[in-house]
């Protein structure tokens, strides 16, 4: 049994470039299938309407409306303490040292852990432990932050998304020259001045990017929101830290899985699907673009 | 050499890791003269410059034993605070960094970071700190204008008129000229000559004509120690160390 050379290498670039084309291949089928089937549903009564008739009517104002409100307060509170982070593992802790290693290690972990443990972890940590702790010492044990909200929510999305806002921050600070914190040091600055002042200014791009991709991943995620926020249908939006709210992603899946009528809610399904993808699509390039934009700055 | 000494090393060692950079230097800098350090690459002197403002403290593998004295004060003692010492001995690097902001943020950045918010008092400590710096007429138009955006030679002065803009006593510079045309490279040496009536000046060089022009007295370096430290003069005329002729004459290095 003697196959040629020749052959040899001709299967194994069939097989290479097979397998990359499919990829190809793949997006562009999912893209068309979901614009095929969503578009000519995108409408203004579409967009800025509520859900009527077992969701087979009507729009989907009130999950768009809860995605941005959870993303927004999800980078409220993951974007600090991410920056914070990368700024303490830069300029505080040497690269080598046992605290940085413990820490990277950590934050490494943090983003290996699947979604839906990050969803168990809010309901019980956030929801049981810290909302329903407040309960009893605020309100003698009446319901009121014991249960689902758009802020334990948040605040597990946030968790979720930590570790994407600190590689992204720890990138840029990498890229502000030594040169220009010993400038400012020789002048008699502190490194918290140094940092204030001269490190985060230059960073800013970096810690945007870090932002936007973890509002592109967390509009993406349904799992952590299941039990810590997300309603299955609410008529009104949400109007405090309190309340619930739909959302995006969630309201997919409970479309497809949940409703009277399924067959009846395709068309809507495939729309809204298309709002998510344009969604998450546009905060991904834009993230693409400034992270190019400050590679291009580093190498100058 | 009667001037009083502004800077004294006794015994001044560091090690990087396992790496003897400096070994027992002993050096006495006078005060209002222009000390040059020379010597070939990697013999220690950017490493004993960067004692003098303990900028090596930055550096996690660096360790520090021995005596440095700025006006009699150990400025290793636990109670010295390396930022208030870093306001009297200020830093000109190999590299211009002006910050990527404004000429007018750029020298106004010292004083703001020690306080100074007056806005009449900051222009006029800009001003006097360009003018000092010999950019002023150059650059007075439009005070605006990006730190980045000014020529090499006009950046290295920038960046010395930001250093200057703080009020030290000491100016410290590395190689500053090393990235300039001989024509920039000219005006800073012009400008050296000018700063040491106000300012004791240290500055290390690798070129043997620099240390010439600008120099009072010039220190020798080689493999971490100091060799020989004299009037430049006698230095490069006749030194008593076989090692210091060699160098300057060129036989290696």
């Amino acid at each position: 049994m003697n196959i040629p050379k020749k052959w040899v290498g001709r299967g194994v670039a069939l097989v290479t470039g097979g397998s990359a084309i499919a990829t190809v291949v793949l997006v562009l089928v999912v893209i068309g299938i979901v614009v095929q089937g969503g578009w000519g549903h995108l409408t203004r009564d579409f967009l800025l309407g509520s859900p009527e008739q077992g969701m087979t009517k009507g729009g989907i104002f009130p999950a768009i409306f809860g995605t941005f409100l959870l993303v927004t307060l999800m980078s409220l509170a993951g974007v600090p303490v991410g920056t914070i982070t990368a700024i303490y593992l830069n300029e505080y802790v040497g690269q080598q040292s046992k605290a940085g290693r413990a820490i990277r290690f950590a934050v490494n972990t943090l983003a290996g852990i699947p979604a839906i443990v990050f969803g168990l972890f809010g309901l019980g940590f956030f929801i049981n432990f810290v909302g329903g702790g407040a309960d009893k010492v605020l309100y003698g044990g009446a319901l009121h932050w014991g249960q689902p909200n758009i802020l334990w929510a948040s605040l597990t999305m946030a968790l979720l998304t930590l570790p994407v806002v600190i590689v992204s921050v720890e990138e840029a600070i990498k890229t502000v020259p030594r040169e220009l914190r010993e400038g400012s040091l020789a002048l008699g600055a502190t490194r918290l001045e140094t940092i204030w002042k001269v490190v985060l200014p230059q960073s800013m791009t970096g810690i945007l990017t870090g932002a936007i991709l973890a509002i592109s991943r967390g509009a993406g995620e349904v799992a952590p929101i299941l039990f810590t926020g997300a309603a299955y249908f609410l008529p009104n939006l949400p109007d405090g830290l309190t309340d619930q709210f739909m959302e995006l992603g969630y309201h997919i899946y409970i479309m497809s899985t949940q409703s009277v009528d399924v067959e009846a809610t395709k068309p809507i399904q495939f729309a809204t699907t298309l709002v998510l993808l344009i969604l998450t699509f546009t905060l991904n390039f834009s993230a693409i673009f400034l992270r190019w934009h400050l590679r291009g700055r580093a190498l100058r | 050499m009667n001037a009083s000494t502004k800077i004294l090393t006794r015994d001044l060692n560091l090690h990087y890791g396992d790496k003897h950079a400096l070994r027992h230097v002993d050096l006495d800098i006078p005060k209002n003269h222009v000390t040059a350090l020379i010597g070939p690459s990697g013999c220690g002197k950017s490493t004993f410059l960067r004692c003098l403002n303990r900028m090596n403290d930055l550096i996690e593998s660096a360790r520090i034993t021995g005596r440095v004295e700025v006006d009699g004060t150990d400025i290793y003692a636990k109670d010295v605070d390396p930022v208030l010492l870093r306001r009297k001995v200020g830093m000109i690097f190999q590299k211009s960094n002006p910050f990527p902001k404004s000429i007018f943020e750029n020298v106004a950045y010292g004083p703001r970071v020690h306080g100074i918010k007056d806005k009449n008092r900051l222009e006029e400590i800009v001003e006097r700190s360009l003018r000092g710096a010999a950019l002023w007429d150059e650059v007075k138009d439009d005070l605006s204008k990006s730190g980045l955006a000014l020529s090499g030679g006009q950046q290295q002065r920038l960046c010395i008129a930001r250093a200057i803009a703080v009020d030290p006593e000491v100016l410290l510079m590395d190689e500053p000229a090393s990235a300039l045309d001989p024509i920039a490279t000219a005006k800073i040496e012009e400008l050296i000559w000018q700063l040491k009536e106000s300012y004791t000046i240290v500055i290390v060089t690798h070129s043997m004509h620099q240390a010439s022009r600008v120099s009072d007295t010039t220190a020798f370096f080689y493999m971490g120690e100091m060799v020989e430290m004299g009037p430049t003069q006698k230095i490069f005329t006749s030194p008593s160390q076989k090692r210091t002729e060699d160098y300057i004459t060129g036989r290696f290095g």
